[in-house]
C-alpha cells in the first residue's frame, strides 16, 4: 500500500471509531438533553486544541459473548488540550458505547491520562456519564475503579482534579469524583448515588425518584458532594473555564495573575451593607465584593451550608480564597456542614498556594441535640485543624460578632493568622452579651426584686464593657482596629507584604485531621 | 460556655434547642437563639428538615436496618431472659439474630414470618 492508501485506511478507521455507539445511541443521548462525549470535550476546550489519544483501544473481554462486541475506544475519550490557554488533561465517558460502562481497558485509558496529568503537572478533568461497572468484565472492572481511586488520591493536592457529572454516576463510580477537588453537576442530568432507587425499592420498600435521591440539587444543597450547580451543560462548562482561571496548574505554582481592577465601590458600599445591630442579617458576599477586584466573587458550594460562604476572588490580580460567616443564613453559625465546607476549602487553598482572607461575623457554634449527635465536635474541629495547618498568608477581618469558640475557629491570631483586623463594630467576647450577663450576674438577677430589669441593666453593662474590639486589641490579639472603608487597603497591604511568607511545618508523614 | 449555662430565664427554650419564631411579613425569616441572643436570619434546608429528638425506649426492640423477617421465635406473654433469641432480621445478605436486651415478658410481637420491615420498626415489645 502506498502512504496515500495507508492514510486513507487510517481515516476510515478513525471515521468508524469516531462514530462512538452509532447513530441510534447518539439520538438517544440527544433526546435526553445531553451532548455527546466528544461534543462536551470540544465545547469545554479551546477551539482546535483537543488532541485525542487511545482512539483505537479495544477491550479484550471474552466471557458472555463480549468477544463478539466491538466497543469504539472502549467507551471513553481521552486526550489533552487547553482552556483559555491553560493546559489540561481530560477524559469523557461515552454513554453511547455500552452505556459508558467501565471495563478494564476503559479504566486503563483513564489511568493513563491521569498519569500524564501527574507527570506533566497539569489539571485533570473527568467527565462522568456511565452506567457503572461493566458487569461482563467482572472483577476486572472493580480493579479498574481501584486503579482510578489510587491515582485520584496520589494526585490530590498535587494537581487540580475536576469532576463533571453529566449523566449517571452510580455505585463505585461515585468515589472518583468524591476524591477530586471540585464536582460540577447539572440540573436534571447529573445523578449520583451508591444504591439506586430500584435497589432501595426492592430491598427497603421505600419509594424515591432518582432526582430526589441523588439529583444535582440534592448534592448541591443537602449532601455537599457537589461544588458547582448549573442549569445546563453550557453553563457548567463556562463555570469550569472560570474556575480554571482562578487556580494554578499545580501545587508548585501560583495562580496566573490577572490585570488589577478596583472594586465597584458605588454598588458595594460597606456603610450600606452592614446593620449596626449585631442581631440583624445582611449578605456578607457584598462585603467580599466591596474589596475584591471588579467586585467579582466566584462562590464554591453556594447552595450547601450557606451559613458559611467560601469562594475565589482576586485582589490586585492575585487569586484569593475568601471565607466568611453568612449572617443571612442560620445567623452565620458554625455547624457540622459549614465546618466541613470551610475546612475543605481552606485545605484546597493551602495546597495550591492561594492566600486566605477570612471575614468574621458569627455567634458561635449551633446549639442542638441533632448537631451534637451528628458529631459537631469532630466536624467543628476540622476548621481549627485546617486554619492551624495552613501556611499560606492568612488575613482575618472581624466585622461584627466574634464570640466564643467561633472567634477562635475563624482564623484568629491564636491559629496563627498573619494579620487580624477588626472594624469598630466588632464584638470580640467569650459569648454573646445576654448569655454572658445571665451567667455572671445570675444570682444578682435572680435575687433582685425585678429580675428582668436587672438583667437588662447587666446586659447593657456587659455590652458597654466587652462588646467591642478594644479589649482584644489591648491584649494584642488584633493588629489594628480599622475603618470599614479602609478594609481593602489594609488587606491588600497585608497580602503584599506576606508574599514571601515561609512557615515550614514540622516534619511529618501527614497529620491526622479529624475526618 | 455550655457547661456553665444558667437556669434558663426564657421559658421558650427547651433542652437547649433554639426556638424558631416566624416573623410577620417575611415567610423565610426565623429567630435563632444562640447563647440567649436572638438573631434574625433564615434557615437552610437541612435545618428546616431536622427531626425532633426522641429518646430510645429500652422496652421496644427495633430493627437497626431494613430487611425481612424469615423467623420469629417468641410469642406474646412468653418470659424471656437477657440474650434469648427473639427473631431473625435478614438484611444485606446476613441473617441477624435479634436478642432480648434484658429479662422480661413479651408484651407484643409486631412482626410475622415473611414480613419486610423498614429501619427502626418496632419488632418486639417487652412489658
Amino acid at each position: 500500500m502506498s502512504i496515500k492508501q495507508k492514510t486513507l485506511d487510517l481515516k476510515k478507521r478513525m471515521q468508524s471509531a469516531l462514530q462512538g455507539g452509532g447513530a441510534k445511541a447518539i439520538e438517544k443521548q440527544v433526546a435526553l438533553g445531553k451532548m455527546t462525549a466528544r461534543e462536551r470535550i470540544i465545547s469545554l476546550l479551546d477551539p482546535n486544541s483537543f488532541h485525542e489519544y487511545d482512539l483505537f483501544v479495544e477491550h479484550a473481554a471474552k466471557d458472555f459473548d463480549m468477544d463478539k462486541k466491538h466497543l469504539p475506544g472502549d467507551g471513553v475519550i481521552t486526550g489533552t488540550g487547553t482552556i483559555s490557554g491553560f493546559p489540561v488533561c481530560i477524559y469523557a465517558q461515552d454513554f453511547t458505547v455500552a452505556g459508558g460502562s467501565l471495563g478494564l481497558m476503559h479504566a486503563r485509558k483513564i489511568g493513563k491520562i491521569m498519569d500524564h496529568a501527574m507527570n506533566l503537572k497539569i489539571p485533570i478533568i473527568g467527565i462522568n456519564d456511565s452506567g457503572g461497572a461493566r458487569i461482563q468484565e467482572g472483577v476486572n472492572s472493580l480493579a479498574g475503579y481501584g486503579e482510578i481511586f489510587y491515582r485520584n488520591t496520589r494526585a490530590s493536592g498535587v494537581i487540580p482534579q475536576i469532576s463533571v457529572i453529566l449523566g449517571p454516576c452510580a455505585g463505585g463510580a461515585v468515589y472518583s469524583p468524591a476524591l477530586t477537588d471540585f464536582v460540577f453537576v447539572v440540573d436534571k442530568i447529573s445523578k449520583m448515588f451508591i444504591t439506586g432507587p430500584e435497589v432501595i425499592r426492592s430491598v427497603l420498600g421505600e419509594e424515591i425518584s432518582m432526582e430526589e435521591l441523588g439529583g444535582a440539587r440534592v448534592h448541591s444543597e443537602v449532601t455537599g458532594n457537589a461544588h458547582f450547580f448549573s442549569e445546563s451543560e453550557t453553563e457548567c462548562f463556562d463555570k469550569i473555564k472560570k474556575l480554571i482561571s482562578y487556580i494554578p496548574w499545580n501545587n508548585k505554582r501560583k495562580a496566573a495573575p490577572f490585570p488589577k481592577k478596583a472594586p465597584k465601590t458605588r454598588q458595594f458600599k460597606i456603610d450600606n451593607i452592614i446593620p449596626t445591630d449585631p442581631r440583624e442579617p445582611y449578605d456578607v458576599r457584598d462585603v467580599i465584593k466591596s474589596i475584591s477586584d471588579d467586585s467579582e466573587f466566584f462562590e464554591v458550594q453556594e447552595l450547601f451550608a450557606a451559613n458559611m460562604v467560601v469562594g475565589f476572588g482576586r485582589m490586585n490580580g492575585q487569586t484569593i480564597g475568601f471565607l466568611a460567616n453568612q449572617p443571612m443564613v442560620l445567623a452565620g453559625v458554625l455547624d457540622v456542614d459549614s465546618s466541613d465546607k470551610a475546612a475543605r476549602f481552606i485545605r484546597y487553598c493551602d495546597a495550591f498556594n492561594i492566600p486566605l482572607v477570612t471575614m468574621v461575623d458569627l455567634p458561635g457554634y449551633l446549639p442542638g441535640i441533632d448537631q451534637e449527635h451528628a458529631g459537631v465536635i469532630r466536624h467543628g474541629a476540622k476548621i481549627l485543624y485546617s486554619y492551624s495547618e495552613a501556611t499560606v498568608p492568612k488575613v482575618t477581618v472581624i466585622l461584627r460578632k466574634a464570640y466564643g469558640g467561633g472567634y477562635i475557629a475563624m482564623c484568629s491570631r491564636h491559629l496563627k493568622a498573619d494579620f487580624v483586623f477588626a472594624w469598630p463594630t466588632a464584638e470580640i467576647a467569650v459569648m454573646g452579651p445576654e448569655g454572658a450577663a445571665n451567667i455572671i450576674f445570675r444570682h444578682e438577677i435572680m435575687n433582685s426584686p425585678n429580675p428582668e430589669e436587672t438583667r437588662q441593666k447587666k446586659v447593657e453593662e456587659y455590652k458597654k464593657k466587652f462588646a467591642n474590639p478594644y479589649v482584644a486589641a489591648a491584649h494584642g490579639y488584633i493588629d489594628a482596629v480599622i475603618e470599614p472603608d479602609e478594609t481593602r487597603r489594609f488587606v491588600l497591604h497585608a497580602l503584599e507584604i506576606s508574599a514571601e511568607k515561609s512557615d515550614e511545618p514540622p516534619f511529618k508523614k501527614h497529620g491526622i485531621p479529624p475526618f | 460556655m455550655a457547661d456553665t449555662q444558667p437556669d434558663k430565664i426564657d421559658s421558650s427554650i427547651v433542652n437547649n434547642v433554639p426556638v424558631m419564631k416566624k416573623r410577620k411579613g417575611d415567610k423565610d425569616q426565623i429567630a435563632l437563639m444562640v447563647d440567649d441572643v436572638i438573631y434574625t436570619t433564615r434557615p437552610n434546608k437541612k435545618y428546616s428538615q431536622r427531626k425532633p429528638y426522641k429518646p430510645a425506649n429500652p422496652k421496644i426492640i427495633t430493627s437497626f436496618m431494613p430487611g425481612n423477617i424469615p423467623k420469629v421465635m417468641v410469642k406474646p406473654g412468653q418470659d424471656v431472659k437477657e440474650g434469648d433469641e427473639l427473631c431473625i432480621l435478614e438484611a444485606m445478605k446476613m441473617k441477624n439474630i435479634i436478642l432480648a436486651p434484658a429479662d422480661g415478658k413479651i408484651k407484643r410481637v409486631n412482626v410475622k414470618e415473611g414480613d419486610v420491615v423498614p429501619k427502626n420498626h418496632a419488632l418486639v415489645e417487652l412489658k
